[in-house]
């Protein structure tokens, strides 16, 4: 099996699981999405077809597209998340999504999985089931996304402090955080307290033509 | 008859043998672990988060600070991912430098495993033996970009500079006299790459020094025989990669499988485990130490046969010569876009994925056209790795949770990223 096959073999595979793929010529790697209940039907299939034999899921992250096109305003989140300031359009679809990497040792193949969530309450099924790796993978995207992952064993955060508040790797989250911590002198003990660092950009971010001599990242 | 107690234990986050900021909390019946809940994210810096709010060469030095043992090869997969999004393909030599410093990253990389985790189980010679070689290859990397550990050398294109004609020499010391300071610096009369070369030559006997302490040393197979077996078909779906999953047995190696740099053109052996135990991992790890320098000893004849270019040739990507800035007003705004605003990708979204030391290091990058990346998402192969620790320890005891922690090779910058 190559990528081509298998990019030909997926909506034979998947049935009406499969909402749209696509062979991305410049990189050759191949995207899918799914609709979002039948993702744990859907993994499972591509896991056990003797034609697929996904026996690896190498990475599963939270995606936020809130931003996308945008300029500075909504990425450091002092303002409201949304709309193309930046000169680009708009992301499409809905705001979250999860990204599964799955990879096929027998066949040597790699695939792109994608499940939009709601806007929201984003919540998936957990794949767990198919992949124990899932598990990790899953917190992780709870603690930074705020996705939920329905029948996940154990869904606690991962990454970040006991007792953290937020999704920090949301568009809309600052990237100096809400908190600091220091060591108070008259209470005695360590304190949380508001930042006291202003957010600052330091390059802005533009959108403009891009670098290389084939636009659209389509390799000759 | 004794009474016996349940515990439950907490280990870490500063304990020697937790290589890092681990905290276990175990479940103890006696000295057998029950259950074991890892709480990691103690060194989480955000990094992912830090990328999308700098250009994309900005990031390339917080690559260098995941996994703090083996700086370069994070570095290849971020910028293996620019190239792939824009489509564009570094000089063959620029690729060649890669492998060679990929390769001399990954004996770094083992080095530091393998004196730790012999350290953690008893044994200190090694521990000294090994840092004694990570020594000469952290000047390769000081005499390249300028730093010992984090070289930020690596760039989209190619790589920084060509390699040095000259190796830095030591000074004599009060504690070196002129005899002594000639003998250390022995090697450095020529050109990195003779540097290089002098070192693999010496480099199989230290292996061999290792092996002699270890490999048939009645303790160390006590502590590793058979300690944290994980079968092939386990191995897959707990995510494994790199020297875990071919210590159990699964030929996958990502230099043969899906080559990158200049792997397809270098000859080098893929060693296997049959066991999938501490010992078998143990293996594999040494014999990839020699076939690393096998590939080292590749590069150096191909580089010294072929100068040419190591970045590519594109304005809008890599940096104008010194020279021409001074002159050229081309060059000089050039050079003034891109280390200010940087360069903008075309939308996509690529993962690129590399043989890291300790297994398969992907960036999944997302671009929206910006200059800065959308998302930028590291797989770190420690992250899977540690995720399966409840499992390959539950039964064992105590003292055996050090020796799968080692044969895990955790590092933490990597796995709290």
């Amino acid at each position: 099996m190559n990528p081509d096959q298998l990019t030909d073999r997926l909506p034979s595979l998947l049935g009406d699981r499969l909402v749209s793929h696509a062979l991305a010529p410049g990189t050759g790697e191949i995207t899918c999405e799914i609709a979002p209940g039948h993702i744990v039907d859907a993994c499972r299939l591509l896991r056990d077809d003797p034609d697929t034999r996904f026996e690896t899921l190498t990475d599963l992250c939270g995606m936020d597209y809130s931003a996308w096109g945008a300029g500075d305003e909504t990425q450091g989140g002092t303002g409201s998340p949304g709309g193309p300031a930046g000169g680009g359009e708009a992301w499409p679809g809905s705001r979250f999504a999860v990204v599964y990497h799955l990879l096929s040792l027998r066949h040597n193949l790699r695939l792109r999985l994608r499940v939009p969530l709601d806007d929201d309450a984003p919540a998936v099924d957990s794949v767990v089931e198919v992949w124990p790796s899932a598990n990790w993978y899953e917190r992780e995207a709870f603690d930074l996304f705020g996705i939920i992952f329905n029948g996940h064993p154990d869904l606690r955060r991962l990454l970040t402090d006991y007792g953290f508040i937020g999704h920090p790797f949301r568009k809309d989250f600052p990237l100096t955080g809400q908190v600091e911590m220091r060591y108070d002198e008259e209470q005695g003990r360590v304190i949380y307290q508001p930042v006291t660092i202003e957010p600052r950009t330091l390059v802005p971010r533009t959108i403009s033509k891009p670098v290389g001599d084939n636009p659209g990242g389509v390799r000759d | 008859m004794p009474e016996i107690r349940n515990y439950t234990m907490n280990f870490g986050p500063q304990h020697p043998a937790a290589h890092g900021v681990l905290r276990l909390i175990l479940e103890m019946d006696g000295e057998v672990i029950e259950r074991c809940d890892p709480h990691i994210g103690l060194l989480h810096r955000a990094t992912e988060k830090l990328a999308e709010s700098k250009p994309y060469n900005q990031s390339i030095g917080y690559m260098d600070r995941l996994d703090y043992v083996s700086m370069m090869c994070n570095e290849h997969a971020y910028v293996l991912a620019i190239e792939k999004l824009i489509g564009v393909d570094p000089p063959l030599r620029a690729r060649y430098i890669r492998v060679l410093f990929d390769e001399i990253t990954r004996i770094l990389n083992h080095c530091l495993w393998l004196g730790a985790h012999a350290l953690d189980i008893g044994a200190m010679t090694v521990f000294l033996y090994c840092f004694r070689e990570r020594e000469d290859l952290m000047d390769c990397y000081e005499a390249v970009s300028g730093a010992r550990m984090h070289a930020t050398y690596y760039r989209p294109g190619g790589v920084y500079r060509d390699l040095p004609e000259a190796m830095p020499k030591h000074a004599p010391t009060a504690r070196h006299n002129e005899a002594r300071t000639r003998e250390r610096n022995r090697d450095r009369d020529g050109s990195l790459l003779d540097f290089i070369e002098a070192f693999t030559e010496r480099f199989p006997a230290c292996v061999d020094e290792y092996e002699t302490l270890l490999s048939d040393n009645r303790i160390w197979k006590q502590r590793t025989v058979d300690i944290g077996v994980v079968t092939p078909q386990r191995a897959m779906a707990l995510g494994f990669s790199g020297p875990m999953l071919r210590g159990s047995g699964v030929e996958w190696d990502l230099r043969k499988k899906q080559p990158y740099a200049a792997y397809d053109r270098v000859d080098f052996d893929i060693p296997v485990g049959t066991n999938g135990d501490s010992y078998d991992r143990y293996l594999v790890r040494v014999e990839e130490m020699r076939q690393s320098n096998r590939i080292i000893r590749q590069c150096i004849d191909w580089l010294r046969a072929n100068p040419g270019p190591v970045m590519t040739d594109d304005g809008k990507l890599a940096p104008p010569a010194r020279e021409d800035m001074k002159g050229d007003m081309e060059a000089l705004i050039h050079h003034f876009k891109l280390f200010t605003e940087g360069y903008c990708i075309p939308a996509g979204e690529a993962y690129a994925a590399i043989e890291h030391p300790k297994g398969e290091f992907g960036i999944y990058l997302v671009s929206d056209g910006a200059n800065k990346p959308y998302r930028c998402k590291i797989r770190a192969p420690g992250f899977a790795h540690l995720a399966a620790l409840g499992e390959m320890s539950k039964g064992h005891m105590l003292a055996d949770m050090v020796a799968i922690i080692g044969t895990q090779d955790i590092v933490f910058g990597e796995i709290d990223r």
